[in-house]
């Protein structure tokens, strides 16, 4: 495999593949060897996209593969992609437009500077652009030491940095039990994973768990080094509200009741200099949506792309797998990226990962309802918490709009009052603006361009430019 | 069962027109509702600039229109203060080159006989009013009419301030006549409103309403693109734009035209729009239309070549085959009024014509003359 800062120009690939997790990762390797020639993109400097994100070498650490499950198949993919002639990895590239025609047109930018755009032509494309945290918001969130839980698991990965020395885990979601496991073997006291749900979701579903035993072993690893740690897990609550002046010195955690409401007189103070928080996974499918790509509502009311047996959305020429199909985790991921791959390349699917990919969607149908946000949740979201940090909008602010505004969804509501406006374009504050306008949930946002571009490189010929 | 509520006047469309329209219906003494589909600025309303301009437009009925709007909205700020996010800021058209000049100031004289203010600006002087304007424009016409407000919350606060009825998420299914063909009421998907009266404000999709009271109106859509970036200080002051704009405007040209709109709003992010193609409700975004916006704001202010494009977005301009709206009552449905297809001046034009419109509701005679706007007119040309 060649890492590549060079263009595409004349060169066409038979297959593109955005973004290089577990999905992309598998789908390149695949696809390779079934004779195509894959650019793999991504918009980090090194293979692996969120899920397998390491240290940077030069942080010399040791056994990386510790914070890790699943390192072995990640470090045999590596090694078998830079042995892959047929594939050129084209690290930090963002791409911001998707252009369909006779063939794919990816439009990129790789830094500031003009000459940093990048085009690169394909015949098929796959997006295994893979998901971002949903974040709900509450009295505090914006206090420094508030972090997300995937963020304070990135900075373990990639920093060998703990976000405190006391972290409070809240949320709702398998990731919590993992977040939490990791920051406690790191030497982090965590006095309290705090879970809204109940797990109580999990007992309809029997028979899908013990269809994936794996998943059961690696719940159960979780659970045994928390124990070993001492680690609280608190179900049907939340962190209400975040105490502190310049930072995080203590969270309220009330009890929630069915629908996510907190109960009256039940809130108690924890002590803590950091919190990690988050409720799951909003898949990243901005560019397939700005195609016209199908979407579904997934169980926990994010939107993901509809997709058919073989990964194929609903756009002719565009695959999906992994995150992007519905949130499922790295196993699935793995699995659908070889699933698209031979479906590019028109060859019959392999019977081990059908056999995965039925198990683990339907672990991750369950894991979904399970954890989906009670209907009651904004009532711990008082009139001036900023629902939008990036505009610093207010919750009154969003529902003024509506009561008084005529605003009854979220798109309105960025247009009366500037949440969603600012640099995440809504990542971040849109489920929760979803949710405040009572307009639909589990419907895909409009961005047409996926990411900031620097207006000289729009200003450039659309030519592909050639180094 | 369907509840029967009784009003003089539904308008059908909650987007700066409609709420026009039932801002002044509602002064004028009437009882207005107002239904929607959609929520508030659903449509073009919340896709567009905001721009009150007279500068793109040539001395004729929608000149006239403009002007009208421009005291109107004057009015409507001292009302709504920074809300809508009024900014009487002023237009400058920049020409790119002598000759363009010289068809500038021609194009500026005629408007100025018709009552617009118009300044001309000799080369030197572009830069007093624009510090970051390109170097080497031969020269310009200022023209401090021009204004701009935030679209949607334009429509949001005429809206409210109407004290309307708001059916917002309901879409009309069809329209109630009684003996001799005369609009009774509108039916929408959860009740039924009882008026005499029924304005149709639906924008792009009016056709699609003219054609519920069996009429022809050939409201089309003409896409357009517009580029946010970044927030920035205070770089570009006024709406500036280059003299190639008026004609691309007036073009009935199926192809891309774009000579970028650009100005800074009171967030900070700097707008460059806009635009204007004929093909359909297609939403997919072109990479080519982008980079001409992007290319030729870039050659007004070289500056913004620092900076990044945070976002885009897209509308639907509602057009007609003349490029004029259809404004006031329909001769072929007694009770039916037109207030669409205002292409991409609805912002701009929304006061006249609501103010137009609840004349003719409570039968008082219009400010001017509405016949170059006559919804019937396309029925006599064929």
């Amino acid at each position: 495999m060649a890492t590549s800062r060079s263009e595409a120009g004349p060169i066409r690939y038979d297959l593109a593949v955005i973004g290089a997790g577990p999905a992309g990762l598998a789908a390149a390797d695949a696809a390779a060897a079934l004779g195509l020639r894959v650019a793999l993109l991504d918009a980090g400097a090194r293979l692996g996209g969120q899920y397998y994100r390491h240290p940077a070498p030069e942080l010399g650490a040791a056994r990386p593969e510790k914070l890790h499950h699943g390192w072995r198949t990640f470090d045999r993919l590596r090694e078998r992609l830079a042995a892959a002639p047929l594939v050129d990895h084209l690290p930090e590239h963002h791409v911001w437009a998707a252009e369909r025609g006779e063939h794919w047109t990816l439009h990129a930018t790789r830094g500031p500077e003009r000459a940093d755009r990048a085009t690169v032509t394909a015949r098929g494309l796959l997006l295994a652009t893979g998901a971002y945290e949903r974040q709900l918001p509450f009295p505090g969130w914006t206090l420094p030491g508030v972090v997300t839980a995937g963020g304070a698991q990135a900075m373990l990965k990639s920093g060998l940095v703990l976000p405190g020395r006391r972290i409070v885990v809240a949320g709702s979601g398998p990731l919590l039990l993992a977040v939490a496991s990791s920051l406690a073997a790191a030497g982090a006291r965590v006095p309290a994973i705090v879970e809204a749900t109940g797990y109580l979701g999990y007992g309809r579903g029997l028979p899908v768990l013990a269809g994936n035993p794996a998943k059961l072993a690696e719940g159960a690893e979780h659970a045994a080094r928390l124990l070993r740690h001492g680690v609280r897990l608190r179900r049907r609550a939340a962190v209400v509200e975040a105490h502190g002046t310049d930072r995080i010195t203590a969270v309220t955690v009330a009890r929630l009741d069915a629908r996510w409401k907190p109960v009256p007189g039940s809130g108690r103070r924890i002590a803590c200099d950091a919190l990690a928080i988050g409720h799951g996974l909003v898949p990243q499918i901005d560019l397939a949506v700005e195609l016209g790509a199908a979407t579904v509502t997934t169980a926990d009311g994010t939107a993901a792309l509809r997709v058919d047996a073989q990964q194929r959305t609903s756009v002719p020429g565009l695959w999906a797998a992994g995150e992007t199909c519905g949130v499922g985790g790295a196993d699935l991921a793995l699995a659908e990226g070889v699933l698209a791959a031979h479906s590019v390349a028109g060859k019959p699917a392999p019977a081990r990962e059908l056999t995965v990919r039925r198990r683990r969607r339907g672990f991750a149908a369950l894991m979904a309802a399970a954890h989906a946000p009670g209907p009651d949740w904004t009532g711990w979201v008082t009139d001036d918490t900023d629902v939008c940090r990036c505009e610093e909008v207010p919750a009154r602010a969003v529902r003024e709009a509506v009561t008084e505004l005529g605003a009854a969804d979220a798109r309105t509501v960025k247009l009366l009052t500037r949440a969603g406006m600012g640099w995440c374009q809504g990542r971040m504050c849109g489920p929760a603006v979803a949710c405040l306008s009572g307009g639909p949930l589990g419907g895909p946002d409009s961005r047409p361009l996926s990411c900031p571009v620097p207006l000289a490189q729009l200003a450039e010929p659309d030519e592909p430019f050639v180094q | 069962m369907l509840k029967r509520t009784s009003y003089d006047a539904v308008v059908v469309g909650a987007g700066v027109v409609g709420a026009a329209c039932a801002y002044y219906a509602a002064k004028a003494g009437l009882r207005v509702a107002v239904v929607d589909r959609g929520p508030v600025a659903g449509g073009t309303t919340g896709a567009g600039e905001g721009n009150l301009l007279v500068s793109d437009k040539e001395p004729g009925p929608e000149l006239d229109l403009a002007l009208l709007s421009t005291t109107l909205w004057r009015d409507l700020a001292a009302e709504f203060g920074d809300r809508v996010e009024y900014e009487p800021k002023g237009g400058l058209v920049v020409a790119t080159a002598p000759a363009g000049l010289d068809a500038l100031h021609g194009f500026a004289a005629g408007q100025l006989a018709a009552g617009v203010d118009a300044v001309a600006v000799a080369a030197d002087d572009l830069r007093e009013l624009e510090p970051h304007l390109a170097d080497g424009l031969p020269g310009g016409v200022l023209y401090p009419q021009d204004a701009q407000v935030q679209p949607a919350l334009a429509a949001a606060h005429l809206l409210r301030a109407s004290g309307a009825d708001r059916y917002l998420g309901e879409a009309v299914t069809a329209l109630r006549r009684g003996p001799g063909g005369a609009i009774t009421g509108v039916v929408t998907e959860r009740r039924e409103l009882a008026a005499p009266a029924v304005v149709n404000a639906a924008g792009t999709w009016g056709g699609a309403v003219a054609e519920l009271a069996g009429v022809r109106l050939p409201v089309l859509p003409r896409r357009g693109f517009v580029l946010v970036t970044e927030p920035l200080p205070r770089i570009v002051r006024r709406k500036v734009y280059a003299a190639d704009y008026v004609a691309d405007v007036a073009s009935g040209s199926a192809d891309l035209q774009s000579s970028a709109v650009v100005e800074g709003t009171p967030a900070g992010p700097v707008l460059i729009g806009a635009s204007r193609e004929r093909v359909g409700f297609d939403r997919t975004l072109s990479p080519e239309v982008l980079h001409r916006l992007a290319a030729q704001a870039a050659a007004l202010f070289p500056v913004l070549r620092t900076v990044a494009v945070q976002r885009a977005y897209r509308g639907f301009r509602p057009y007609l085959p003349d490029h004029l709206p259809a404004i006031g009552r329909d001769a072929r449905v007694p009770g039916l009024y037109q207030a669409c297809g205002h292409e991409g001046a609805g912002i701009g034009l929304a006061p006249a014509t609501g103010l137009l419109i609840a004349r003719q509701l409570v039968g008082e005679k219009p400010e001017f003359d509405l016949s170059p706007f006559r919804p019937e007119r396309f029925d006599e040309e064929e």
